[in-house]
């Protein structure tokens, strides 16, 4: 009999994509939920160790952490080195709601000279770099879930899905990769 | 698809993130429990359904989730502007609104209803 709970990964084992589009499943993360008015936003980056985002579709990262502006009061955190930043942001004594949703997330890395392209093959966003350069984050769909398209690098992108849908995330992804790079 | 513009999100986005939320600028009345079934009746289900330009709420429900207000004409489904929720109806130059005239009813188009 087991003596201890292991954590299973949503898409531990799941590989695909092509030479062109590699599709991986994104390593262990924490994320936060972060609603928040305006005023709050000065405190609120102090305790978070970084500058949350005003404008539109504007992340910021530092240290491996992430805010990726969801909406006008509205931010997904995400940190890759596993802190906890529902207690980080409860230090600032403001009025906020930060939701621990790091197990309600999961994500999928899309690298490659075609990234885009395997993307868009389920989702209707601009990812053009004109409208969507590196850093640019957005919420939109992708097939028939709702995901949110954080854009790391050139020819990188983070795809956040939730955790349940993440087979249909990946299997869509990877089908696009594979038309991608024919 | 019809692509959309989100005053919150400042750009055009397409149809699929988009949720339709009805009339825009409906107040409610500020003496609910006071009114009429019929006052009631008008505020709460009687809709123009114009032909032509109408003013609705929309949400961005799979993008910023925000409620904002669109003009939109409903012949030919083009979006004429869109403004952030509790600003005021826009005018929208070379169109104007659905008059009695313009919003058909069965009673015009078919005949007395009976």
């Amino acid at each position: 009999m087991a003596e201890q709970a292991l954590r299973k990964a949503p898409l531990g084992g799941f590989h695909g994509g092509s030479a062109a589009a590699h599709v991986t499943a994104a390593g262990p993360a924490t994320r936060l939920s972060l609603r928040a008015g305006a005023d709050a936003v000065p405190a609120l980056s102090k305790a978070l160790g970084l500058t949350l985002p005003q404008k539109p579709k504007t992340s910021a990262s530092a240290n491996g952490r992430h805010a990726l502006w969801l909406g006008p009061d509205e931010w997904l955190l995400i940190d890759e080195s596993s802190a906890d930043l529902a207690a980080l942001a409860a230090k600032a004594d403001v009025l906020h709601s930060a939701v621990d949703v790091s197990h309600r997330n999961t994500a999928v890395l899309v690298a490659g000279e075609r990234a885009a392209e395997a993307i868009a093959s389920g989702s209707p966003h601009d990812l053009s770099p004109k409208v969507f350069p590196v850093g640019a984050c957005a919420r939109t769909v992708l097939g028939k879930i709702e995901v949110v398209i954080f854009r790391t690098g050139e020819q990188e992108y983070r795809v956040e899905c939730w955790r349940s849908f993440a087979p249909y995330a990946f299997a869509l992804l990877a089908e696009g990769a594979e038309d991608a790079g024919l | 698809m019809l692509l959309i513009h989100c005053p919150y999100c400042e750009e055009e986005r397409s149809e699929l993130e988009f949720r339709h939320g009805g009339d825009a600028h409906i107040a409610r009345p500020t003496n609910i429990a006071d009114i009429s079934d019929e006052e009631f009746e008008a505020f709460f289900f009687l809709r123009d359904n114009p032909k032509g330009l109408i003013f609705e709420r929309w949400r961005h429900v799979h993008g910023c989730g925000r409620f904002f207000n669109a003009a939109r004409d409903t012949v030919s489904d083009k979006f004429f502007a869109s403004y952030k929720a509790g600003e005021p109806k826009p005018d929208i130059p070379g169109v104007s609104p659905a008059t009695e005239k313009t919003v058909e009813t069965y009673e015009a188009t078919e005949g007395t209803a009976k």
